[in-house]
């Protein structure tokens, strides 16, 4: 087996022959890390996945999933794979436990196993006690729970998260963070997941590849993205009018300074020593220190600085994606 | 990879017993299917009773041509005319019984009713993600469409099965040539025409992702292929442009087939050969060009 759990070569979708929504990404994910793909609504995510699991057929390029095209080969990725969708697809009217065992059955999985298997599952997802219980009687989390025990039903050796918290509230957010770690530790297995939340991809993925616009902007690990950046922030303001740029670039550590509504942005790889420092060389100059505030990069910044909008701005110029996904929904049928 | 070799028709039961689970959990919606065609046996086949129409208990002759009869000639000739209405309907209808012919309909109406919602079920799987997520397993892409026909078409035909229970207390009569085996006989019927049905409207569905088309699709169609079929009145009293219509239906074949079978007084073997292979074709094609598409669409 290759090294990489997902390979993506020239990957491109297009829809109706006009609508690109991914564009020619290339990128590996390694055995057993948890990989995430970040970027606004409408960038080409749910598109990805969805060519991934072999849903989508590529308009162009290549994807292997543990050495198998998703193409040529997709009854082997099918049986490898698992898919925690973002839609909550579990059927209502049936119990939590008649939907894991369908899910059991669409991998073709004996009777004698599955049972076994789905008592193992809820347990893991803590919906024992509500398993007879008819799912339209489940909360949000209880739902999100019950796909992810769905989709390990067939022990998937790499699974596919689309937007796993998507609506979910803080507390069932963190909980299902909790969920997906534990599943790296106990199973081992690679996870390729999708979020537009930055503190969500900066919690769990090992590595994480920003895309918009279908395309792949920067891919790194969520430290070497955040030092990408030139370090942390540190923001002085001081009580005299003068220009003290020169004299603060000139103190160790310190990368680049700028002048930003009268106070100074201040770039620099170890923000907790060097502060000191600088309040240190500016009263040696006899200036006052009035405001300093110290702020380690985010993903934020990151996604920032790689795409030139925050992602709530490129969620609320949103108005043109939806206008696109209008169409794509339109013209699909 | 040793689960390879499954058959490849694994997960066909599992998917089609998760729509029967669906319906025979929500008892509500199976009986409110059931009003309608027995609304429609109560009022048309009971109420507006065509035989009672026929009937011939009013017709008395003027005194002036009674008297020339003898006594004897009389009593063949009140027979004669006592009889008028059962040689009508049993010469238009196949039997004297209206009601049993128009619930031979209402059974054939009662499949094209319940294979209709076949459609909707493919919207709503899209729509909720179902659909996806069942594309992302191995199962394979035919048996995603075949459980739908299948379950349709065990729901068809039982609910079609409690019409002729209920039309039995309503004046539900059996003809003579009518066997317990020839239910046998009906029940292939049903299986092949809500086969058929089931494809068609699976197939018009299966790129749709609105919910509204698979409505639409079943206004438009509901009415013309029961009123352009055998459902109410035998095809040969039909306007000549309506019976080009009925003679292509395949409901017409399956309802004059079960007809045969259920309340006419003799079987023609040779017409319901022709009969079965009409419905049989009907339901072969369409149901390959249910898979077929499915192949074609189901992945975009």
């Amino acid at each position: 087996m290759s090294e990489n759990a997902i390979k993506a070569e020239g990957l491109t979708k297009v829809f109706n022959g006009s609508l690109v929504a991914v564009d020619h990404i290339d990128f590996s994910v390694k055995n057993g890390e948890i990989f995430g793909f970040l970027g606004p609504n409408g960038a080409g995510k749910t598109t990805t996945i969805n060519m991934l699991i072999t849903v989508l057929k590529p308009t162009e390029g290549k994807a292997a999933i543990l050495g198998y095209d998703i193409a040529k080969q997709n009854t082997q990725v099918r049986y490898s794979i698992g898919v925690v969708p973002q839609e909550y697809t579990a059927d209502e009217d049936l119990t939590g436990y008649e939907n894991i065992l369908l899910c059991a059955d669409l991998y073709g999985i004996s009777r004698k196993v599955s049972t076994r298997r789905a008592a193992d599952l809820l347990e893991l997802v803590e919906l024992t006690t509500f398993k007879d219980k008819k799912v339209q009687t489940y909360s949000g989390g209880m739902r999100r729970r019950l796909e992810l025990a769905c989709g390990l039903i067939n022990r998937p050796k790499v699974l596919f998260l689309d937007e796993p918290t998507l609506g979910l509230d803080v507390q069932t957010r963190a909980a299902t963070w909790n969920y997906i770690k534990m599943l790296k530790k106990e199973f081992g297995m690679t996870l390729f997941m999708t979020t537009h939340y930055l503190e969500e991809a900066d919690a769990l993925c090992d590595r994480i590849a920003i895309i918009d616009h279908g395309k792949i902007i920067v891919v790194g690990t969520p430290t070497e993205l955040k030092d990408s950046l030139g370090g942390d922030i540190i923001t002085v303001a001081i009580k005299k009018d003068v220009d003290i740029t020169g004299l603060v670039e000139k103190i160790e550590h310190v990368k680049q300074v700028k002048k930003e509504n009268g106070s100074y942005v201040i770039k620099s790889a170890n923000g907790e020593i060097t502060a000191p420092l600088i309040i240190e060389a500016l009263r040696k100059e006899g200036h006052l220190v009035t405001r300093l505030s110290l702020t380690k990069p985010t993903l934020n910044e990151v996604y920032l600085q790689y795409t030139g909008k925050s992602m709530r701005d490129a969620e609320d110029s949103g108005d043109s994606l939806h206008a696109k996904r209008m169409i794509m929904a339109r013209r699909r049928h | 990879m040793n689960n390879l070799s499954k058959s490849k028709l694994h997960g066909l039961w599992a998917l089609t017993n998760r729509e029967l689970k669906k319906w025979y959990k929500a008892p509500t919606v199976f009986i409110l299917t059931l009003i309608q065609p027995v609304i429609w046996l109560g009022l048309l086949g009971n109420a507006l009773n065509i035989s009672s129409l026929v009937s011939s208990s009013s017709i008395t002759l003027p005194a002036d041509l009674m008297s020339q009869f003898t006594p004897t000639q009389l009593g063949a000739l009140s027979e004669f005319f006592s009889n008028i209405g059962d040689t009508v309907m049993q010469g238009t209808f196949g039997t004297t019984s209206y009601i049993s012919f128009m619930a031979v309909g209402m059974i054939a109406f009662t499949a094209l009713f319940t294979t209709m919602f076949s459609g909707m079920s493919v919207v709503w799987d899209r729509r909720l993600g179902f659909l996806n997520k069942a594309l992302s397993t191995p199962v394979s892409r035919a048996v995603i469409i075949l459980s739908k026909v299948l379950s349709a078409t065990l729901r068809s035909m039982f609910q079609a099965s409690i019409i002729l229970v209920i039309a039995v207390p309503l004046g539900f009569q059996f003809g003579a040539a009518f066997t317990p085996l020839n239910i046998l006989g009906v029940f292939a019927f049903l299986f092949l025409i809500c086969m058929g049905l089931s494809s068609l409207f699976i197939a018009i569905n299966i790129r749709s992702t609105r919910i509204e088309t698979p409505m639409a699709v079943m206004n438009l169609l509901n009415l013309p292929l029961t009123f352009a079929s055998s459902a109410f009145f035998p095809i040969e009293q039909m306007p000549s442009w309506l019976q080009a219509v009925a003679t292509v239906n395949p409901l017409s074949y399956t309802m004059n087939g079960m007809r045969q079978l259920l309340i006419n007084s003799s079987i023609n073997y040779s017409d319901l050969a022709v009969q079965y292979a009409y419905v049989g074709i009907f339901a072969a094609v369409l149901t390959a060009v249910g898979i077929v598409l499915s192949w074609r669409f189901l992945n975009k």
